[in-house]
């Protein structure tokens, strides 16, 4: 009906409005897009494509398929829970697959990859290399035994055909201290040797307590830089800024010098006589020195999404409350905080994402009870070189992260955080 | 993720920077990855400076990555742009990197230089050589240093350091496994010959961390080999190990009043390594002959308390370039120092260092 009345319409050219106007709009959101894309090119190559990227490497595992395709191929007929070695045919394949792979130097490459599962892997393969190049003729597996008897175990090639597909779920049980066996059941690691568990409950704790700490010591600053004049109020942001400019390195160096044993917070109060010289404290490399460098270098994500929350608190809110009877406390308690929710959630959430992952100053002033998890990462990333477990303690990393932005979600609300 | 994000960062930037010089002139620029600090001052005075000197199309330009250069080399390689031309790194690395694919295989005896006497440079090297893509240059030790003036004693063992009652005070250790699990096996009475054997079981394992377990309380580990220097200087630890050469500055340049203890110290490798797919190949190794024939090894010990790894630069090593003292006595590989001593076993921490390390972490947790 609509449509017959305006298809009688025209513009002034004789195109239909309907059409016209349609190209009109089709034009300005090309236009916007346009606009847009230069914005959506870079989150996608500098966010989107990484973060995939690691989250496939936490599962991917092409290489042993890749460089022992004929080893692969010939295990699937073998039963791995049989209790006995593979035949001949297995073992003819991983000869010629090793020269393959000397020719191709990936030998060691894969030996590396396996080593990750079990120790000793590593030498297995780069002594394989070469030895196989010397098994010219069957039989086979009397051969690649007699050059190195791990062949001869059952476990060696357990292990190759459990890590022979593509994908595989083994750095996330890693990740989470547990392996699967042979057999296909998964077993944890005992409480006392897991690692991996037990640094992401203390990541999750002490940023916790960093959280707290930050709102602690950011809310009387974030209040006392909003109600001064401008002056005072500009030149204390300042002060807040400053070490916001300073690299982070010396930050984390200077708490070391304040802190240490022979440092000048001892010292003082050695000299003051409130301990002794033989009764100083630790207060660094442990998990004390990890919370309070970190709170003092987070403390400005804190205090600035407070401060431009709290300078929108108009005072006549708090003027309006004595006024009518409520004495100071319950006037800030019930008129003034209330109003400044939306900042204390904005900053708990910047500094609670931010503690999550730092890594720089627990490692250097963290000694063994205050480090986190992103050192465990960084550690695999730069030192052990298994990409695969660090995408996989990331990816457990991010997904807890969403779970504590849901939670936070469900009991605080995201539309009431407020940066400003 | 933050570090493998700025890794990723670091490789592209480098990548950009280095394309806009190379293109921007026609003179060869090598980059030359090294630790930084004095070792890089070191190879500054002692190869680059010459070398440029003689070689005037040539810029050698130092960048301080050999920390984390297993890792950047293999993103680069990734991303199919290396921008590095040679690699300083320890010898465990250059195994790494060379069973990765990430290192070229080195013919040494075709590109290094012979002794001057002729021998040629593999025997010159010997057994350091310990991978195909491994050139060596120097061999350092880690190992001990003390606080003159807060022990009663002298300390003359390694098991000093685990003696509470005889030297009580913190002890700066290694927040790793290698070389701890070593002297803690030989402190708890295992024969020097059998460590290795012993600690490839999960018992020997066990064993030496309870012996590293009796001195936990009064461990501050360290990451960097700075830290320990600084820790002795401020009196924050009695004794502490750490690489010798760092102990030499704080000790004969900054006196301070600490001293070596050279008993155990574990020898272990520094050199270099051709990143596959450099760019500029054949510069390098025209440089490589240069930089690593008898008499420039022996130069860089004027800078640097570490030894020459070519047996043909031992004679050569005279006194320190600023201090003037003989350098010869400060050297790891000194008679008097290397009475008892181990070689830092590559090929065990290559198979069991994940296990171990692992392990070993979770035990500092506890």
């Amino acid at each position: 009906m609509q449509n017959s009345a305006s298809a009688a319409i025209v513009t002034a050219d004789g195109q239909p409005l309907k059409v016209s106007l349609a190209r009109a709009l089709r034009r300005q959101r090309m236009f916007a897009l346009a606009l847009v894309a230069p914005l959506f090119i870079f989150v996608a190559i500098s966010f989107i494509i990484p973060i995939a990227d690691m989250l496939f490497r936490s599962v991917e595992n092409g290489i042993v398929e890749e460089i022992l395709p004929q080893t692969v191929k010939a295990l699937e007929s073998w039963d791995e829970t049989s209790g006995e070695l593979p035949d001949e045919a297995v073992f003819a394949a991983m000869v010629a697959d090793l020269k393959v792979a000397r020719k191709e130097r990936t030998n060691t490459k894969v030996g590396q990859r396996l080593n990750y599962e079990r120790s000793g892997m590593s030498s297995l393969f780069r002594g394989a290399g070469r030895k196989a190049g010397r098994i010219k003729e069957a039989p086979y597996k009397e051969q690649l035994i007699k050059s190195d008897k791990d062949w001869g175990k059952i476990v060696t090639w357990q292990v190759i055909k459990q890590f022979s597909p593509n994908l595989t779920p083994g750095y996330y049980l890693a990740s989470v201290d547990a392996m699967q066996t042979p057999e296909g059941e998964i077993r944890f690691e005992d409480s006392e040797k897991a690692i991996h568990t037990k640094l992401f409950i203390r990541t999750m704790i002490m940023s916790v307590v960093i959280t707290l700490m930050t709102l602690l010591l950011g809310f009387p600053i974030a209040y006392l830089i909003a109600t001064q004049p401008a002056k005072i109020g500009n030149l204390l942001i300042i002060l807040v800024l400053l070490p916001f400019w300073t690299s982070l390195l010396v930050r984390t160096t200077s708490w070391i010098a304040l802190l240490q044993q022979q440092g000048v917070i001892n010292d003082i109060l050695v000299f003051i006589g409130i301990i002794s010289d033989d009764g100083r404290l630790t207060m660094i490399h442990n998990a004390t020195g990890s919370v309070i460098a970190m709170t003092h270098i987070l403390l400005p994500f804190m205090v600035l999404p407070l401060y431009s929350v709290m300078k929108t608190v108009p005072p006549t809110y708090m003027r309006a409350a004595t006024s009518l009877g409520a004495h100071p406390w319950p006037a800030f308690w019930k008129v003034y905080f209330p109003n400044t929710v939306p900042g204390i959630g904005a900053g708990a959430i910047l500094v609670f994402i931010l503690a999550i992952g730092y890594y720089i100053t627990p490692e250097l002033v963290g000694g063994t009870s205050g480090t986190f998890i992103s050192n465990r990462i960084a550690f695999h990333i730069q030192n052990s070189l298994n990409w695969g477990l660090a995408a996989a303690l990331g990816a457990v990393l991010l997904v807890i992260v969403l779970v504590f932005y849901l939670l936070y979600d469900k009991i605080v609300g995201i539309d009431n955080m407020k940066l400003g | 993720m933050k570090s493998f994000k700025s890794a990723l960062i670091a490789a592209a930037v480098a990548s950009v920077a280095a394309g806009a010089v190379t293109s921007a002139q026609a003179d060869t620029e090598l980059v030359v990855v090294s630790w930084g600090g004095a070792y890089s001052a070191s190879q500054q005075g002692a190869y680059h400076d010459p070398y440029m000197a003689a070689n005037s199309g040539v810029t050698i330009v130092n960048d301080d990555s050999s920390n984390a250069a297993v890792a950047k080399l293999r993103a680069m390689n990734e991303a199919g742009n290396v921008t590095w031309d040679l690699v300083d790194v320890v010898a465990a690395d250059a195994i790494r990197l060379c069973d990765e694919g990430l290192a070229e295989i080195i013919d040494h005896d075709k590109v290094l230089a012979p002794a001057p006497d002729g021998t040629p440079a593999s025997e010159d090297f010997g057994d350091l050589i310990v991978s195909e893509c491994f050139i060596p240059q120097i061999v350092y030790s880690t190992t001990f240093g003390y606080r003159t003036d807060m022990v009663s004693s002298t300390p003359t063992s390694v098991c000093d350091v685990f003696d509470l009652a005889k030297f009580p005070g913190k002890r700066a250790l290694e927040k790793n496994p290698i070389n701890n699990m070593e002297w803690a096996l030989l402190c708890d009475g295992v024969a020097p010959d059998q460590v290795y054997e012993v600690l490839g079981t999960p018992a020997g394992v066990e064993k030496a961390l309870a012996k590293l377990g009796t001195i936990k309380d009064n461990v501050v580990w360290w990451t960097k080999g700075a830290q320990t220097p600084q820790l002795l200087a401020d009196g924050e630890v009695v004794m502490g190990s750490t690489y010798n050469g760092r102990l030499f500055s704080v000790i004969e340049e900054e006196k301070q009043p600490i001293a070596m203890l050279w008993d155990w110290q574990v020898f272990d490798l520094d050199g270099w390594i051709v990143p596959t797919g450099t760019k500029n190949k054949a510069a390098v190794m025209e440089y490589l002959r240069f930089a690593t024939d008898t008499q420039r090894l022996a130069d860089q010990a004027k800078f640097i308390s570490y030894g020459p790894a070519r047996k043909s630069s031992a004679p050569l090593v005279g006194k320190h370039a600023t201090l003037g003292i003989d350098m010869a006595p400060h050297m790891p590989t000194d008679p008097a120092n290397s009475k008892t001593t181990l070689l830092y076993n590559y090929e065990f921490w290559a198979d069991n260092r994940d296990d171990i390390d692992e392990r070993f972490q979770s035990w500092l947790l506890q």
